[in-house]
C-alpha cells in the first residue's frame, strides 16, 4: 500500500455494502441511490450517478484547472498542489446564509481518499466514464467493481498523437471500435510520406477518427502541445457532469455537430448567456464563468487550454482581463 | 441502422451557432467560425481565432502554394476542409530567428535535405517540428486551423469575424 493511500480515512461497509469516508471535517457515505455528504454546517444528497460521473472526472484529471462543481453545493478547487473541497462555497444562498464550508487539502491526501471511494462505490458493469446510453446503472446495494474503467489513465500526448514514441493512434485492435453515433466518420489516416532519418518529426494522424474511437464522455485529452498550449479535444453526449468553473480563459472549438452551453457567473450561478456552438463555431469561455454543456448528438469537441501555471494568480489579481480578447 | 449523422462543417456548408445572452457582453465570448473567417480571407493569411496570452489558433484558407515557413517552436496544423499538402525541407542552416515566436516567413526556397510530406483531408492533423521549413499546397481551396503562438504573422480582426 502506496503512503497515498494509507492517508485514505474509509470505515466500514454499511447494510448496503459501501465504505464511508472522511477528509477532514467533510464525511461521505453511500446507499442503493444517494451519496450522502456532511459537513460541520450542513448535510446534503446527491444522486449516485452524478456524484459518480462528478467524482471520476475530478479524479482523472486531477482535479482539473480551477472549479469542479458536482451540483450546486459540493465542489473543488485545484491549487495545483492543494485543492480545497467545498460546500456551498459558490452558492449565493449558503453564503449570505454562512453555512458554506471549505477546507483545504494536499492534492495527494484528497485524490487518494477521491479514488479509494470511486473504486469502492462503482459498481460491475457501470462506467462513470461512458455516456449513460452505453453503460448499466448504479443504483442498488454493492456488487463486485469496475476497477478497470474508473482507473484509466489519460491521454497525454507530450508532443502529438501519432509522433514514433508519444500517445498511439486507436484502432480496433488496440480495443477502441468506432462509436454507434461517429460509424459514418471517415477512417482514412493521412498520406505520410517520410525521408529516412526523419521518421521522429514528420507525423500525422486523422484527429476525427481518433476522436470518433473514443470510448468516454467529457474527457478532454491532450493530443498536441506547443509549449503551455494543450489541444484537449473530448467526446460529448449527454449532459457534462459537472459545472466546470474557470481559473483561466479557455476556447473551445466545436468540431462536429452541436452543443448548447449554460454559462453562469463563477461565484453566485448568476445565469450569463447560453453560448449554442455548431461545426467549425469557435467561442471564448470567460476566466469568471461556470459552464455546463449538452449534447444531444454525440459530438466532438476541441477544448484549448493554456497550461500556463502563472494565470491563475494573473487572473485572481486583475492583472490579466477574465476575458481573451478587446474589440 | 440508427444512421446517426455527423455533421461536420465546410466552406460549401456551414451553420453558425449564436449566443443568447441573458446577462453578458456577446464580445467576451469572441464567438467565431472557422468556415466563414476562412471564406472572407485571402489564401494563406493567417487570422487569429482564439487566443489565449500568448498562444494562438489560425485560420488559413489554403489555396494554390503557400510560401515557405520556420518556427522556433513545434506547431501543428489540422485540416479542417479540403485537401492540403504540407512539404517539409531541414534547412542546411539555421533560418529561423531564435527566440521569435510564431510561424516566420522564409525568404524564397529555402536549401536543406527533404524531409517528407504529408497530404491532410478533413480531420487529420500534422506536427509542424520546430526548426523545420515548411509550405502547404491546396490544388482545391481548404481551410486549415494551425495550432501556434502570436507571432510577425498573425493577422487579429476580431471586430470582423465575431460577434457582437
Ligand atoms: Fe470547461
Amino acid at each position: 500500500m502506496s503512503t497515498t493511500e494509507t492517508t485514505v480515512k474509509s470505515g466500514p461497509a454499511n447494510e448496503h455494502g459501501y465504505k464511508s469516508f472522511e477528509l477532514g471535517g467533510f464525511q461521505f457515505r453511500r446507499d442503493e441511490f444517494f451519496v450522502h455528504v456532511t459537513w460541520p454546517t450542513g448535510t446534503h444528497l446527491i444522486s449516485v450517478d452524478v456524484f459518480l460521473r462528478a467524482l471520476q472526472r475530478d479524479c482523472a484529471w486531477n482535479f482539473f484547472y480551477g472549479t469542479v462543481n458536482f451540483d450546486d453545493v459540493i465542489g473543488t478547487i485545484n491549487h495545483y498542489g492543494n485543492v480545497d473541497l467545498f460546500a456551498g462555497r459558490f452558492n449565493e444562498a449558503y453564503r449570505t446564509a454562512e453555512l458554506d464550508h471549505l477546507e483545504n487539502f494536499p492534492s495527494e491526501e484528497i485524490g487518494g481518499t477521491f479514488r479509494a471511494m470511486l473504486d469502492d462505490w462503482t459498481n460491475a458493469g457501470f462506467d462513470p466514464f461512458a455516456s449513460p446510453a452505453e453503460t448499466d446503472a448504479p443504483w442498488g446495494v454493492k456488487n463486485g467493481d469496475n476497477t478497470k474503467a474508473v482507473t484509466r489513465q489519460r491521454v497525454a500526448a507530450n508532443r502529438m498523437v501519432g509522433v514514433k514514441g508519444d500517445e498511439r493512434i486507436r484502432s480496433d485492435e488496440s480495443g477502441y471500435p468506432i462509436n454507434r453515433m461517429f460509424a459514418d466518420v471517415p477512417q482514412d489516416e493521412p498520406e505520410v510520406h517520410v525521408e529516412p532519418g526523419y521518421e521522429s518529426e514528420i507525423a500525422a494522424f486523422n484527429l476525427f477518427a481518433y476522436l470518433s474511437r473514443s470510448d468516454v464522455t467529457w474527457n478532454p485529452s491532450v493530443v498536441s502541445v506547443v509549449k503551455e498550449s494543450l489541444y484537449c479535444p473530448t467526446t460529448e453526449e449527454y449532459i457534462l457532469p459537472i459545472v466546470h468553473g474557470n481559473d483561466r480563459v479557455e476556447w473551445f472549438i466545436q468540431l462536429s455537430d452541436f452543443i448548447s452551453w449554460d454559462v453562469q457567473d463563477r461565484d453566485s450561478g448568476s445565469p450569463r448567456a447560453k453560448v449554442i456552438m455548431k461545426a467549425g463555431d469557435v467561442a471564448a469561455m470567460p476566466a469568471d464563468i461556470r459552464h455546463q454543456g449538452y449534447s444531444p448528438k454525440r459530438s466532438m469537441l476541441l477544448v484549448w487550454e493554456n497550461n500556463s501555471a502563472d494565470l491563475p494568480a494573473l487572473i485572481a489579481s486583475g492583472k490579466a482581463p477574465t476575458y481573451p480578447v478587446n474589440f | 441502422m440508427t444512421g446517426y449523422k455527423t455533421v461536420f462543417g465546410s466552406l460549401d456548408s456551414f451553420e453558425k451557432g449564436r449566443i443568447e445572452i441573458i446577462d453578458d457582453d456577446p464580445k467576451h465570448y469572441a464567438f467565431s467560425n472557422v468556415f466563414e473567417v476562412a471564406s472572407k480571407s485571402k489564401a494563406y493569411e493567417k487570422v487569429a481565432v482564439a487566443l489565449n496570452q500568448q498562444y494562438v489558433l489560425e485560420v488559413i484558407r489554403a489555396e494554390g502554394e503557400s510560401g515557405w515557413y520556420v518556427c522556433d517552436h513545434d506547431e501543428t496544423v489540422l485540416c479542417m476542409d479540403g485537401e492540403v499538402r504540407v512539404e517539409f525541407v531541414k534547412p542546411d542552416e539555421t533560418i529561423h530567428k531564435v527566440g521569435t515566436d510564431g510561424s516566420q516567413s522564409v525568404a524564397g526556397v529555402p536549401s536543406g535535405n527533404p524531409m517528407g510530406n504529408v497530404l491532410l483531408r478533413r480531420g487529420h492533423q500534422a506536427l509542424l517540428p520546430k526548426h523545420s521549413a515548411y509550405r502547404y499546397s491546396a490544388t482545391k481551396t481548404s481551410v486549415l486551423l494551425q495550432q501556434t503562438i502570436l507571432g510577425p504573422l498573425t493577422k487579429q480582426r476580431w471586430a470582423s469575424i465575431c460577434l457582437s
